[in-house]
């Protein structure tokens, strides 16, 4: 049976870094409507903040002339979060998620190592050229809670 | 993002206010190297009490700092670090490298004791 949202929002953000913070706000907003303890409310705000970051940085080459999607379904026991672009794609998904794959020295290259940490699930669609799609999921709220601990 | 800067000695204190993200962090990479330059300061601290959310772009603008400083003979020394910001800190590794403390007073004694 399918799964009903209990609320869903949809952001289309230009591909500027003032708007990841206003991202990573709004996603936290909405999952803040479900009861959510203040570490898991930080670790959905540096995953977004990665996600989204990396959609500007490297979709869209820093170029601000783009836009940006964000989606996030809110369930009662998790929050599902689709960040899209549909700028250069990655040529090897498996090199992108490994740690320090990046090549400039002012940036760490920890974006997925963040988001595979602080999520329960990433996973990421790219076609070279066509863009790249970043599914983010977590459990969160009582019943997600309850259902990680059984887990 | 706010900043409060200070010089003692051939060392820049840098109080950090905000989030370090993205965007302020192209803002306090120029505000630190600017400065820095300006203040002839070698050594930088960094105290970033009153940051209250970091993402990797942020760790980055840090290491970039520290490889800068190391490079020319100086130290960078974090202070302040509250417990949300060292979760981050610590899972990127960085302060494996990066000498950290818990406020202005200790870092003097690691900058003046030489023990990093």
């Amino acid at each position: 049976m399918e799964r009903i949202p209990i609320n869903r929002i949809e952001l289309q953000i230009q591909s500027k870094g003032e708007n990841v913070a206003l991202s990573r706000i709004c996603i936290a907003a909405l999952a803040s409507q479900l009861e959510i303890t203040l570490n898991d409310l930080e670790e959905i705000k540096v995953a977004v903040s990665e996600a989204v970051s990396n959609a500007i940085i490297h979709g869209y080459e820093n170029n601000p002339e783009h836009m940006v999607t964000i989606t996030s379904l809110l369930y009662e026991d998790e929050l599902v979060i689709e960040v899209i672009d549909a700028g250069i794609g990655i040529a090897d998904i498996q090199q992108a998620l490994q740690p320090a794959y990046s090549t400039d020295p002012e940036r760490m290259g920890l974006g997925f190592v963040f988001m595979q940490s602080f999520m329960d699930q990433v996973e990421v669609e790219s076609e070279l050229n066509h863009g790249t799609k970043v599914t983010l999921k977590k459990m969160i709220g009582s019943a997600g809670a309850e259902k990680k601990a059984v887990s | 993002m706010s900043y409060v800067l200070r010089k003692k000695n051939r060392t820049l204190i840098i109080q950090v206010t905000g989030e370090l993200d993205l965007v302020t962090a192209n803002n306090f990479r120029e505000t630190v190297d600017a400065t820095m330059q300006e203040m002839m300061a070698k050594n930088l601290i960094i105290d970033l009490a009153r940051v209250n959310f970091i993402d990797s772009s942020g760790l980055g603008v840090i290491l970039g700092r520290f490889r800068k400083i190391s490079a020319q003979g100086g130290k960078l020394v974090l202070i302040g670090l509250t417990p949300n910001v060292q979760r981050i800190l610590e899972l990127s590794g960085i302060l494996s490298f990066i000498p950290y403390c818990d406020d202005e007073l200790k870092a003097w004694q690691l900058l003046e004791k030489k023990v990093i």
